[in-house]
């Protein structure tokens, strides 16, 4: 299998768990992973990334333009951003909730979430949206996206990794007091 | 062996205990600091690992390792070896007795440094060699095989991953613990001879490692790292081949996916530069591009080898404009600079329509950061005066944003006590202050107290104590009282600092009591000559959250004053009232204390 994913969003919203999650999913099946991601002061509320590259043959662990066959973005606008990195045919698992940055709260507040996921809508044939407000307050957890979105991909399969996998690397990552609630977030798209 | 994934950073750090390393030490700096925390994880009994108080020192203490017959890893990132290069220097010519490599992880771009410089170019002026791995399984070997050169040859060895390297992820191949080298117990031996750099020395030393390079350059030609790929298919007649090294190389093979096999060359080990290796790779080319980040450092290598040996080929990178100057490659521009040379068309992308205009994502002071509150309470206290803010390199840099707009300079770690010291002699009218880290106060301020107070200079010292290196991810320092070695021990105190060399007005405050914060830099700055106020009050990313405010929004009057002066990312307006970020929220309290409406309430009380 060769799978190329990009995960994005804003500093502090667990792209980092999600993408280690996956990684840590794909290596228990035997394949080789690279990945790289935002360290730094980027991640101060800044816009960061993850891109993993599952599969045999793979030298660089960043993706090209027009190369990812998934972007999962945790924040509408960071999923438009990485959008000239998805091909024609790749798929966008997007989460509907905005993150303001304080430079719009200044300004007056000129970011509208909604107008992202219509840009989206628009131009991604493949595209689930999610809407996160209701998905928290299903899993009964704010702090959870990161397991619903990924539960996302899982279950429309473009993430190429069974529930098993993913469980198993929960089981393998996450400590055993949150462990729960992190599998309910990333059953909530299946049921 | 078995496989796991690791961070670049990670795997050099486990190459090192492989390695049988005794001694490591260095300074925290983005994109190095993970090697240092992860040998820690795994120090094996008998190794001695600290965050030492700068680059230098720690430089000297593994210099000190190396005379002892016991391995040594100094790390630190680009910024740091200019702290670190007097001890280097000497090093070099004194030579070493256990291997000593030195990482230093240069930033291209730069992502989070103040410069681009490139630890390639600093190896040749000090003519220490060089190994710059491509990816984390090559950075794992190469460690080990540079501490194996560093004692064969008596040399410190540099390795030198950029960011890409040390912050990527590959699942690789690394030893089991059985399999590590056991390394010998220190023992120095006497001999003056040797260890104590006199003119003499250094100049019969000289000659020595000139003949020493020079015999490198024939070794490194045949490491396997400096691999040739040959051309084939399409190529197979071609007079162009691409060469390259780093992070570079791997693009540069993905790219080869996309336009056949054409003749790449990737330099491993860019000093001493591995010449014969390199005219095997030029015979038959008649142009060549160089692909790499940072300096024309393999370009020009070329140039002088074809200059040397009287070829007619055309050396093609970024002094000819081929390639950009500055910055970082990509997978994209390395994919399009071959594609051109080679004169290969692409596919060009599908074409997206316009998005809507993206917001921008500065980064910014956490919600909650101490430092908000210190920069506000300075703000707010010299209000209406001549100024001059000096900053410096920590989280509190981010004090240049707007609202807060609180750094006037910046320049490198310890500068800003430098320039508030030389303003205050030019100018004599302007109030100036210098803002300083805990951390880097350590580091690099206290000769510039010193200085100041000596010669008589006049600024206010602002020392902001968050009781941590926050920035490069929360390592202890001398502050602290936490070792890297796990012991608990009595902290360095800053006041006690500042007094023992004889300041006589140093005062405490807790920022987040505004009114008190406020009073106190009024008082403070009008006194003559060197003071000194310290904010502390700990990194919110260490302490546990004291709750949160609440915005009644019945009697929010919608003014945004909390969001124009303090610029918080937990507060946002939705039109009619402010809105707070409860998962952002700390509590701190800061936008409570200014409402002019006492519609916030909650958080903590500071008093």
């Amino acid at each position: 299998m060769r799978k190329d994913l990009i995960l994005c969003g804003v500093g502090g919203q667990g792209t980092v768990l999600a993408s280690r999650l996956i990684s840590s999913a794909a290596m228990a099946r035997g394949l080789p992973v690279h990945s790289a991601e935002t360290i730094g002061m980027a991640q101060r509320g800044g816009s960061v990334f993850s891109h993993i590259r599952i599969g045999e043959g793979v030298y660089s662990p960043m993706n090209a333009r027009g190369e990812a066959d998934l972007i999962i973005g945790f924040e509408p606008a960071e999923a438009v951003r990485m959008l000239p990195f998805l091909k024609p045919d790749g798929r966008v698992v997007v989460s509907d909730r905005g993150v303001v940055p304080v430079t719009a709260a200044l300004s007056g507040g000129d970011y509208r979430p909604e107008a992202m996921i219509e840009y989206l809508r628009d131009t991604v044939p493949n595209l689930t949206v999610v809407e996160a407000e209701r998905a928290l307050s299903e899993v009964g957890h704010p702090k959870v996206l990161n397991l619903i979105l990924l539960g996302a991909a899982l279950f429309d399969g473009s993430l190429g990794l069974s529930e098993e996998d993913l469980a198993g690397a929960v089981e393998r990552l996450i400590p055993e007091k949150l462990r729960e609630t992190n599998l309910r977030a990333l059953r909530w798209a299946g049921l | 062996m078995h496989t796991e994934f690791l961070m670049g950073n990670e795997a050099i750090a486990l190459g090192a205990v492989a390695a049988g390393v005794g001694l490591v030490c260095g300074y925290p700096g983005t994109p190095s600091t993970e090697v240092l925390e992860t040998v820690a994880k795994h120090r094996p009994e008998q190794a001695w690992v600290e965050w030492s108080v700068n680059e230098k020192t720690a430089m000297e203490m593994a210099a000190g390792a190396a005379c002892t017959g016991v391995r040594a890893l100094v790390t630190m990132k680009q910024m740091g070896l200019n702290v670190a290069s007097d001890p280097l220097m000497c090093v070099e010519y004194i030579g070493v007795r256990g291997g000593l490599v030195v990482l230093v992880a240069d930033d291209p771009g730069p992502i989070s440094s103040q410069t681009e410089q490139d630890t390639r170019s600093f190896a040749a002026f000090s003519k220490v060699p060089c190994f710059d791995p491509s990816d984390p399984q090559e950075a794992y070997e190469m460690i080990q095989k540079a501490f194996d050169l560093s004692e064969k040859y008596e040399t410190p060895v540099f390795l030198r991953p950029t960011t890409r390297v040390s912050h990527a992820y590959a699942s690789i191949q690394v030893r089991d613990p059985e399999e590590y080298r056991k390394g010998p117990a220190a023992s120095f031996e006497k001999d003056s001879s040797r260890w104590v750099i006199f003119p003499r020395l250094s100049n019969r030393r000289h000659g020595e490692i000139e003949q020493r390079n020079a015999l490198l350059s024939e070794v490194f030609s045949a490491e396997p790292a400096n691999r040739i790929d040959r051309e084939e298919g399409a190529f197979a007649s071609s007079r162009r081949g691409v060469i390259t090294g780093g992070i570079s190389w791997t693009y540069a093979m993905e790219a080869r996916r996309f336009l056949g096999p054409v003749r790449l060359m990737k330099v491993s080990t860019p000093f001493p530069f591995p010449e014969k290796r390199a005219l095997e790779f030029l015979s038959g080319l008649e142009e060549v591009l160089c692909l790499e980040e940072l300096d024309p450092y393999i370009e020009r290598e070329l140039k002088y080898l074809c200059g040397k040996r009287g070829l007619k080929i055309r050396v093609l990178g970024k002094e000819t404009g081929h390639v950009p100057a500055a910055g970082e490659n990509t997978r994209d521009s390395v994919l399009s600079a071959m594609a051109g040379f080679l004169e290969v068309s692409l596919p060009g992308p599908g074409e997206l329509p316009a998005p809507p205009a993206l917001p921008v994502r500065p980064p910014v002071l956490c919600a909650g950061c101490p430092h908000r509150a210190s920069f506000y309470a300075v703000k707010q206290a010299m209000k209406g005066q001549e100024t001059l803010f000096c900053g410096d390199i920590g989280c509190y840099t981010l004090g240049n944003a707007q609202p807060l707009d609180m750094v006037d300079t910046c320049l490198c770690m310890g500068a800003g006590l430098g320039i508030a010291q030389a303003v205050s002699h030019l100018e004599p009218g302007r109030s100036c202050f210098a803002f300083v880290g805990d951390s880097t106060f350590f580091a690099s301020a206290v000769p510039g107290v010193i200085n100041a107070l000596y010669n008589q200079a006049s600024f206010t010292l602002i020392v902001l104590d968050n009781s941590t290196t926050a920035m490069t991810g929360h390592q202890p320092h001398p502050g602290t009282g936490r070792t890297m070695m796990g012991q608990s021990v009595r902290p360095v105190s800053i006041e006690g600092v500042l007094r023992g060399v004889g300041l006589t007005t140093v005062e405490t405050v807790d920022p987040l009591n505004l009114p008190l914060a406020v009073e106190t830099v009024r008082r403070v700055a009008v006194l003559p000559g060197v003071k000194a106020v310290i904010f502390r009050s700990p990194c919110v990313a260490l302490a546990r959250p004291k709750g949160r405010v609440d915005i009644d929004a019945s009697a929010c009057v919608g003014c945004r004053k909390c969001i124009r002066e303090i610029g918080c990312p937990a507060l946002s307006f939705d039109g009619k009232a402010v809105r707070v970020d409860t998962a952002q929220c700390t509590g701190c309290g800061l936008c409570r204390q200014l409402c002019p409406a006492g519609a916030i309430t909650g958080g903590e009380i500071h008093a």
